[in-house]
């Protein structure tokens, strides 16, 4: 069961648990703010759209192509 | 650490898994390369929320078992670095890869077309939702409309429901006589005959699209045209494609021809450039049988045996059949490209709304004009929408192909493998 943090909240997930799932389970869904500052979640879920763009251990990475680990720090207002 | 390769895949989905296994035999020396974390692609895609046929499981083991193949998963494609060369990235690292034989299996993505609230949190692709639960996404109890065109709208609400959901509406855009024919054409193909019942539910409309995402901060409801009338339900999510476009970057950077917006291949699955192979949905949406029967043709060709490639030339036949069948039936209703008003946003990366687009001519002068599709996704998702709306023909890819890290580009300056 990995125990990460989410926008500094600590989360427990199930194992294979996606960090876009884990938006939903540990908050209300959202990955970013658009360039207008609109909040945006995780759109086409397979890699392609880049709505899902999250800041993880001070990478960014894609959330829907990204299983969460323990001890992972996922930041979606960086 | 760079590497060389006899046969290197691109894409671990049904296409690329049955390329590996057909290819193995000859011992070449093979490598798997998928930015999912795991094997399977979008149709058997795992997680803690998946039901994974047991022929996936099966295909899966069965490459595990293969010495000569190994798999790179979370990894993408970044550029070419020279003749033959691919540089690649993960999760923690840049390398390239030199290969002798190439096969694309990059498959297909959902297009999406902008509509007024596309943009709201709760809204996403039909297959994008399929996609998210699968990967632990909860849906239980909540209020799921899903709309667009195609099967996967069946599948996505199916794996919705088992997973607690409340599909309340299923809107399919194509004319009743056009489903009903489609249906009809089914017993050719038994298996997915069969597959249809388990499928069917009593919510499903055709004739019927979505017309605005209701909601402030998130979505609340959908407006949509059914049948002749405008109505409107609450629900907690709306799941929303029109149909699968082939990803063809990849090839087109590596000088591959494009036929019918997708990889052009001949008989072996070989495309325009000689030693490099495609095969599955970026050679033409069809689905994962013909996926797995393209893939195996591919792997055996590219190893040069070309008696049991052969072999499989009237499998392939016959879902293509099928193929035919479902383009046919699932063709998108012009209507569809009406949808946005003046301030809908069409590139969400760098928030350009339709209003800013539609007196363009094509889709250079708009996008330097107003920076659409030059942010993160490339163009992936407004190019291929515009390319439906206006018929404009989209950018050809230039590297990075993903965002990377600056290490990783640095990796370009390494002497190629040899």
């Amino acid at each position: 069961m990995p125990d990460l943090f989410l926008d500094g909240r600590p989360l427990y997930v199930a194992n294979g648990t996606s960090v876009a799932a884990a938006l939903a389970l540990g908050a209300d869904g959202c990955s970013r703010t658009s360039v207008s500052g609109q909040r945006r979640a995780p759109l086409c879920g397979m890699g392609i759209c880049q709505e899902c763009r999250v800041l993880i251990d001070g990478r960014l990475r894609l959330a829907c192509q990204t299983l969460c680990l323990d001890g992972m720090h996922v930041q979606t207002r960086p | 650490m760079n590497e060389a390769t006899d046969l290197l895949i691109i894409g671990a989905g049904p296409a690329g898994m049955a390329a590996a296994l057909a290819a193995t035999s000859s011992g070449a020396h093979i490598v798997l390369l998928d930015d999912n974390p795991l094997p399977g692609g979008q149709i058997w895609r795992d997680g803690p929320q998946a039901n994974l046929p047991s022929a996936a499981r099966h295909l899966r083991d069965q490459l595990r078992n293969c010495t000569n193949v190994r798999c790179h998963a979370g990894t993408r494609v970044i550029a070419c670095a020279a003749d033959k060369t691919l540089l690649v990235e993960d999760a923690e690292r840049g390398w390239q890869i030199r290969y002798e034989r190439l096969i694309l299996c990059t498959g297909a993505r959902e297009l999406l077309l902008p509509f007024p609230g596309w943009t709201l949190p709760g809204v996403t692709g039909a297959g994008g939702l399929q996609a998210l639960i699968k990967g632990g996404l909860p849906v239980r109890g909540e209020r799921l409309v899903i709309a667009g065109s195609g099967p996967l709208l069946l599948a996505s609400a199916a794996t919705a429901k088992h997973q607690g959901a409340q599909v309340v509406r299923i809107a399919e855009q194509a004319s009743r006589g056009a489903v009903a024919g489609f249906a009809g054409q089914l017993p050719r193909w038994p298996g997915k005959f069969f597959q249809s019942f388990s499928l069917f539910d009593s919510h499903y409309r055709t004739d019927t699209h979505v017309v605005e995402a209701l909601g402030r901060e998130r979505l609340e409801g959908v407006r949509l045209h059914q049948q002749g009338k405008t109505i409107e339900l609450a629900c907690d999510r709306l799941a929303c494609g029109f149909g699968l476009i082939p990803n063809t970057q990849l090839g087109q950077a590596l000088g591959c021809a494009i036929e019918d917006q997708a990889l052009a291949v001949d008989a072996w699955q070989a495309t325009t450039r000689r030693e490099h192979y495609a095969a599955g949905e970026c050679t033409g949406f069809g689905g994962s049988e013909l996926a797995l029967v393209e893939g195996a043709i591919a792997g055996h060709a590219a190893v040069g045996n070309s008696a049991a490639a052969q072999q499989l030339w009237p499998r392939r036949a016959r879902w293509q059949g099928f193929a035919r069948a479902l383009n046919t039936a699932f063709v998108l209703d012009p209507r569809l490209k009406a949808l946005a008003r003046s301030d809908t946003l069409v590139c969400r990366c760098e928030d350009v709304p339709y209003g800013e687009l539609v007196d363009h001519e094509n889709w250079r002068e708009a996008k330097l004009a107003s920076r659409c599709g030059m942010g993160a996704c490339q163009g992936r998702v407004c190019a291929a929408a515009l390319e439906h709306l206006f018929g404009w023909t989209p950018p050809l890819p230039r590297p990075p192909f993903s965002p990377a890290r600056i290490e990783t580009l640095l990796e370009l300056e390494e002497t190629p493998p040899t």
